[in-house]
C-alpha cells in the first residue's frame, strides 16, 4: 500500500470546483450510417466526481464523451455543462474550459514538456510570468521533477507522458476534465500508479471528470459512480461502484461486472469501516514471562497469542505448543508476516488472512496493535453490503 | 587550353553566371513552395483531392524541358518569364507530394488533442500540422532544388539566365577552340553549385526542424 492511495481515501473538499453536466436525450448519427452512434442518452453527471463511462468497445462511449467538448456536434439532443448550453459557446472557447487527456496521450512531439503544458494558458494569454509558475505547480502536482521541463515527449517513458497529458489538461484550472482511456496504453503497475495519482489529485481539486475506459476493474477503483453503456450508449445502469457490483440491473451488466464480483466488493470496503476482533487475541510484550503467558492462553481455552514490541507493535504469532520449550518471548513461534491497517481494503485484508493462516494482526496509524480480522468478518461483509443493495432500483437511482 | 586554364580564364563571366544559375533556382523554389504547400494545405484532407493535385503536378513533370519552354516561348517570349514559368511548374510535384504526406501523416491522436485543448484550425495547423510536417516539405523542397538545377540549363535554350549558356554555346560550337571546356565548365559549375545548396539545406534542417521531432 503506498502514501498515494492513503491519501486518496480522504473525502474529497466540500466545495467542489465542478460543475454538473447533463445530457439530454441526446442523439448522434455518423453520416451514411443507418444506426445511431449514440440513440437517445440522457444523464446527469454530478459536480465533483468521477463518472467512469464503461462498456464494450465500439459502444459509442467516446462519441458520447467528444460531443460534452463538441469535438463531435451531437444530431440531436441538449448537453448543459453548469447550467449553460454547450451548443450557444463557441466551441473553442468551450474546450480551453474542459480539459481533455487521451490514451497515448497526445503531446505535441516537437514541444517541450513545459510548452505542452503552456498550450492552454497560452491560448487563455496568461503572462510568461504566471504560465512558468503554473507549468511548476503542474508538473508538481502530477508527481513529476522540474527537470522534466525541458524535455520532449519522446524523451519520457509512457506513464511519465500520461503525466504530462494529465498536467497539461488542468493546466488552466478547468471545471470539467474528460479522460479517454488515459491509462489504457501502459503497463498494468504503472497504470495502478497512475489510477492512484488521479485519485490524489482528484481529492484536491474535486473537479468534475468524465472518464472512459472498457475495463470494469478501472471503472470499480476510480468512479464514484459508473454509467454501464450497452450498444448506441444505452445506459444500462448508472449508479455507484458499490451498487452495481451488489446488484447489476440486468444479465448484460451481470456479464460486464464479471467474475469476481465479491472480490471487486472487498476491494471497495476498508477495514476501518467493518466490525473486526478488537480484543479477542491474547497479546503478550517481549519482556512477559513465558510460563505466565502459556497460563493465560490455556485459561483462555487459546491456541495463539500475538507478541507486541515495546511500542506496541505485533512482532510474532506464538502458539501455545512453542512455550513448552521456550525461554524468552523474543525468539518463540513465528515472525509475524503480513499486517493489516485501518485503510487496508478488505481485499488486502483477507490476502492477509489466508497468508496468516487465520487471523490477521490490525493495526493503526503508527503501526500499534489495534486487534485480529478474520474470514467471519470478510464474508459477514459481503453479506450485508448483499443485504443492503438488493431490491433497490438502481437505473438511473440517486443511492448514496 | 585545359579545363582549368580555362575555368582561370573565363572565372569572371562564369562567376556571376553561377550566382544568376543559383539565384533563379531559389527564388523558383520560393515561390514554388508558396504554391506548393497552399495546395497541399487545400488538398490533404481530402483523399480525391490528393490524388488530384499529385497527377496533375507529376503530369507536369513528364513534359519534356525542352517542350514545355517551347511552348512557353510563343506565350510569355524569351528571356525570365518562360524560364520561371517553367521551373516553378517542375519545382510544384516533390513539394505537393511531400506536404500531402507530411501532413496526412500527423498522428490523428495529436490533432485531436490540438482541437480538444482549444486551439481553432488556424491554429492545429500553424503551429501543429505544419510543424510536424514541416521535415517532409522540407524534403520535398529539397528534391525540388535538385531537380530545379538540371532543368534551369535547359532554360538557356529561351535565353534564361545561368550556367546553361555556357552549356548551350559550347554544345553550338563543338569541334572549335574550347569548345569541350566551355560545356564542361558549364556543367561542372551546376554540379558544384548542388552540392553547396544540399550542403545549406542540410544546415536549414538542423536550424528549422523541431529538436522534438529531429532524429
Ligand atoms: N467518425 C466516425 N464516422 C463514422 N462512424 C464512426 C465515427 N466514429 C465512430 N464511429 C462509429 O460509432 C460507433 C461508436 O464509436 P466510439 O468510438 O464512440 O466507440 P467506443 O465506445 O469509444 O469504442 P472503443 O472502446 O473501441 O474506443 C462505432 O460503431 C464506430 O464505428
Ligand atoms: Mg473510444
Amino acid at each position: 500500500m503506498t502514501d498515494q492511495t492513503t491519501d486518496s481515501d480522504q473525502p474529497g473538499p466540500a466545495d467542489h470546483t465542478g460543475v454538473e453536466i447533463t445530457l439530454e436525450n441526446v442523439t448522434k448519427r455518423y453520416p451514411g450510417q443507418k444506426a445511431p452512434a449514440v440513440d437517445n442518452v440522457s444523464m446527469t453527471l454530478p459536480a465533483g466526481q468521477i463518472t467512469v463511462f464503461v462498456g464494450p468497445s465500439g459502444c459509442g462511449k467516446t462519441t458520447t464523451m467528444k460531443m460534452i467538448n463538441r469535438l463531435i456536434e451531437p444530431t440531436s439532443g441538449r448537453i448543459d455543462l453548469g447550467g449553460e448550453d454547450v451548443l450557444k459557446i463557441d466551441p473553442d472557447r468551450l474546450r480551453r474550459k474542459i480539459g481533455y487527456a487521451i490514451q497515448q496521450a497526445g503531446l505535441f512531439p516537437h514541444m517541450t514538456v513545459a510548452q505542452n503544458v503552456s498550450v492552454v494558458p497560452g491560448l487563455l494569454g496568461w503572462d510568461k510570468k504566471r504560465t512558468a509558475a503554473r507549468v511548476e505547480e503542474m508538473l508538481d502536482l502530477v508527481g513529476l521533477d522540474p527537470d522534466f521541463a525541458t524535455r520532449f515527449p519522446r524523451q519520457l517513458s509512457g506513464g511519465q507522458q500520461q503525466r504530462v497529458g494529465v498536467a497539461r489538461a488542468l493546466a488552466a484550472d478547468p471545471p470539467v476534465l474528460l479522460m479517454d482511456e488515459p491509462f489504457g496504453a501502459v503497463d498494468p503497475i504503472t497504470r495502478g500508479n497512475l489510477q492512484d495519482e488521479l485519485l490524489r489529485l482528484q481529492g484536491e481539486l474535486g473537479k468534475t471528470i468524465v472518464f472512459v475506459t472498457h475495463d470494469f476493474d478501472e471503472a470499480v477503483k476510480l468512479g464514484d459512480r459508473i454509467a454501464v453503456l450497452g450498444a448506441r450508449s444505452k445506459v444500462l445502469q448508472f449508479d455507484t461502484p458499490e451498487a452495481i457490483l451488489a446488484n447489476p440491473a440486468d444479465d448484460t451488466v451481470a456479464g460486464f461486472v464479471g467474475a469476481g464480483a465479491s472480490l471487486k466488493q472487498l476491494s471497495l470496503l476498508r477495514v476501518r469501516d467493518v466490525e473486526f476482533d478488537r480484543d479477542k487475541a491474547i497479546t503478550a510484550t517481549l519482556d512477559d514471562s513465558v510460563p505466565e503467558l502459556r497460563e493465560r492462553l490455556t485459561r483462555g481455552k487459546l491456541h495463539f497469542a500475538l507478541v507486541l514490541d515495546r511500542r506496541n507493535r505485533p512482532v510474532r504469532w506464538v502458539h501455545v505448543r512453542d512455550l513448552v520449550s521456550a525461554t524468552s518471548l523474543a525468539e518463540a513461534g513465528k515472525p509475524v508476516g503480513d499486517l493489516v491497517s485501518l485503510k487496508s481494503t478488505l481485499r488486502d485484508a483477507l490476502e492477509a488472512i489466508l497468508t496468516e493462516g487465520g487471523n490477521a494482526a490490525v493495526t493503526g496509524a503508527k503501526g500499534e496493535y489495534l486487534g485480529t480480522i478474520g474470514l467471519e468478518t470478510v464474508t459477514e461483509a459481503i453479506a450485508a453490503l448483499r443485504e443492503e443493495y438488493t431490491d433497490e432500483p438502481t437505473t438511473e437511482g440517486e443511492s448514496a | 587550353m585545359n579545363l582549368w586554364d580555362f575555368i582561370v580564364d573565363r572565372w569572371d563571366r562564369l562567376l556571376p553566371e553561377a550566382a544568376l544559375h543559383a539565384s533563379a533556382v531559389i527564388q523558383c523554389t520560393a515561390i514554388a513552395t508558396v504554391i506548393g504547400v497552399a495546395i497541399g494545405i487545400g488538398v490533404y484532407r481530402s483523399p480525391a483531392g490528393s490524388a488530384v493535385a499529385t497527377a496533375l503536378t507529376s503530369a507536369i513533370l513528364t513534359v519534356p524541358s525542352f517542350a514545355l519552354l517551347g511552348l512557353l516561348i510563343p506565350v510569355l517570349g524569351l528571356g525570365v518569364a518562360p524560364t520561371v514559368v517553367a521551373l516553378v511548374l517542375y519545382a510544384l510535384l516533390p513539394i505537393v507530394r511531400n506536404t500531402i504526406v507530411g501532413l496526412s501523416g500527423v498522428d490523428i491522436a495529436i490533432t485531436d488533442a490540438a482541437k480538444g485543448i482549444g486551439m481553432n484550425r488556424t491554429r492545429v495547423l500553424t503551429r501543429v500540422e505544419l510543424r510536424l510536417a514541416w521535415p517532409a516539405i522540407l524534403a520535398g523542397i529539397r528534391v525540388a532544388t535538385q531537380l530545379l538545377m538540371g532543368i534551369a540549363a535547359i532554360a538557356a535554350y529561351a535565353k534564361g539566365p545561368g550556367l546553361g549558356t555556357e552549356i548551350f554555346s559550347g554544345l553550338v560550337r563543338a569541334g572549335s577552340a574550347n569548345a569541350t571546356n566551355q560545356a564542361l565548365a558549364g556543367t561542372l559549375g551546376i554540379i558544384i553549385l548542388a552540392l553547396i545548396v544540399d550542403g545549406a539545406f542540410v544546415l536549414l534542417g538542423r536550424l528549422t526542424i523541431p529538436r522534438g521531432i529531429r532524429d
